[in-house]
């Protein structure tokens, strides 16, 4: 079955070289020409570290990184409180067969664009929206609220991705539980509570720091809800990057605000990984 | 008791359903609004803005533009991705962990960052604005997810199935096209039709790197600067349209045929 000997060994290589180079020229080589960009003055072109120390001694700068954690652990928090009890209730208390398709429901606003999703949130929040609407009609309030434009309409729009998201990841966690956990707690003499409390939540939490996870990165690197739902009025890093581009021209100052946010999710990445490790040990 | 808790139950399903639809129902809803503003009361139902969508070329360009990007660079990214994962499933390669964890790398960055990154590569390097820039990102994004999918599919059957069509002479080449890629089929297609979808939903690398031939999410962005319109709920709606058209159609012929 040998081919010739140098044509065996050459194959190989030419199958992986063109995803390697691939990689190398538009993943690796950006990023080594974003961190040159990121230590050069953005008049004249010296070297200077002043767009870092910019972050550190700018409080405006320390704002966005403050409001974007604020926001995005929020965001993840609540997500994970909606969702666990929805995905329990899909896995536990739907019929087997119709679980397929009320999962199909669940994420089907998933398959609109994201922009566009954005942007309906936008119209159910308006000043003159359904929301406000509704709530002048049953009498509730006289006036609109101030919605749109909030952190609360972010946070909105950013919970009602991360919920269809979560619900997914946890649905399939509980599904991958075998019920013989359950019965051995029960003959045990555990109440469905105890051994939800006992059982149930510490094998899914696992899963449940996945997600976590997965909604912190996507979330903290999101620049298109903050933008149309949050307006301007309180800036996260992502808007405070593309500002630097948009307005400035500033490549410098944005490589470096976009090292700064990389190396966020690098700390948050390595202490989620250390903590899922030891909750497996 | 235990009646009340299913009750609460269901209730709270049904709130999170509630939750879950009533952007998308507000959006379809008003797109068919006869008047100006998509915002109660209901003054339809009217399709004018469907039409005004239709008649207008910097949005149909913008959708001829988005599904070319998207067909052409996920054929790029599951090509590449394909050759790859064939590549380190069959043979032993020296650091062959190290290559692979190379190949996945970009899956743990955000989009904004490969965008920048893009960004300030082309601009230092010449390259002008365009949607091959923004296409390039894009194989960037879906390549390793092409690459993860087929080659977690790459089983130790598959290899004898090559091994056997090897020993009766066929060329390395012929094994690939003739035994490896319907043998394969399943995971190419899936990784084609999610970096189909992931491209033609991407925003920030496009807006980043195309300038005035752009795609459709980078339109409908401009299209949010006139505030709310109904123009922007009717292509949203057709752009969920197609989506769930790509949903059912993938769900009946993928799933279905996927043996339990």
């Amino acid at each position: 079955m040998s081919v010739s000997g140098s044509n065996s060994r050459a194959l190989p290589w030419a199958l992986v070289t063109p995803a390697l180079a691939w990689t190398c020229a538009f993943f690796v080589l950006p990023f080594i020409a974003m961190g040159f960009s990121s230590l050069t003055a953005h008049e004249g072109g010296g070297f200077t570290i002043a767009n870092y120390s910019q972050f550190f001694t700018d409080p405006s700068y320390w704002r966005a990184m403050v409001n974007s954690l604020e926001v995005t652990g929020t965001v993840t928090v609540i997500s994970i409180l909606l969702a666990y009890p929805f995905a329990w209730i899909l896995a536990e208390m739907v019929p087997e067969r119709w679980q397929r398709l009320a999962l199909i429901l669940a994420v089907l606003p998933f398959w609109t664009s994201y922009v566009v999703r954005s942007y309906s949130w936008l119209l159910v929040l308006a000043q003159n929206g359904v929301v406000n609407r509704a709530l002048i009609g049953t009498g509730l309030i006289a006036e609109p609220l101030q919605l749109a434009n909030t952190r609360l309409a972010t946070v909105t729009g950013f919970v009602h991705f991360f919920v269809m998201l979560l619900t997914l990841t946890i649905f399939a966690n509980l599904k991958q539980l075998s019920p013989s956990y359950r019965k051995a707690a029960a003959d045990l003499g555990a109440g469905p509570v105890r051994t939800f409390l006992h059982v149930v939540l510490p094998l899914t939490l696992p899963g449940i720091m996945v997600g976590a996870f997965l909604t912190f990165v996507l979330c903290i690197g999101d620049y298109i809800t903050p933008q149309i739902l949050g307006g301007n009025n309180e800036l996260v890093m992502p808007q405070l990057v593309m500002m630097q581009i948009g307005r400035r021209g500033d490549f410098p100052l944005a490589s470096a605000l976009s090292i700064i946010l990389m190396a966020v999710v690098t700390i948050a990445y390595l202490a989620c990984a250390r903590w899922l490790k030891i909750e497996r040990a | 008791m235990r009646a009340l808790v299913r009750l609460t139950a269901w209730l709270y399903a049904i709130a999170i359903y509630g939750f879950i639809f009533l952007p998308v129902v507000v959006l379809v809803l008003f797109s068919l609004q006869a008047t100006s503003f998509p915002i109660p009361p209901f003054t339809g139902p009217s399709l004018r803005w469907y039409q005004a969508v239709l008649s207008d070329a910097r949005l149909t360009s913008a959708l001829v533009n988005s599904l070319l990007v998207a067909v052409l660079s996920s054929l790029a990214s599951v090509t590449l991705g394909f050759l790859s994962a064939w590549g380190f499933a069959r043979f032993v390669l020296p650091g062959s962990a190290f290559l692979r964890g190379l190949i996945t790398l970009p899956l743990t960055v955000s989009y904004l960052i490969i965008g920048m990154g893009l960004l300030v590569l082309f601009n230092w390097a010449g390259v002008p604005k365009s949607l091959v820039a923004a296409g390039i990102g894009h194989v960037v994004i879906n390549l390793p997810l092409c690459f993860a999918i087929i080659y977690s599919q790459m089983g130790d059957h598959q290899i004898n199935i090559e091994r056997a069509a090897r020993d009766l002479g066929a060329a390395e080449w012929k094994v690939l096209l003739m035994i490896t890629v319907p043998v394969m089929a399943p995971a190419i297609f899936a990784g084609f039709f999610l970096s189909m979808t992931f491209s033609w939903d991407e925003f920030v690398i496009s807006f980043l790197l195309t300038r005035f031939e752009t795609t459709l999410p980078v339109e409908i962005w401009n299209l949010l600067r006139s505030g709310l319109n109904p123009k922007t709920n009717a292509v949203g709606s057709l752009v969920f349209a197609v989506s769930i058209v790509l949903v059912v159609f993938f769900e009946l012929t993928l799933l279905r045929r996927k043996p339990a």
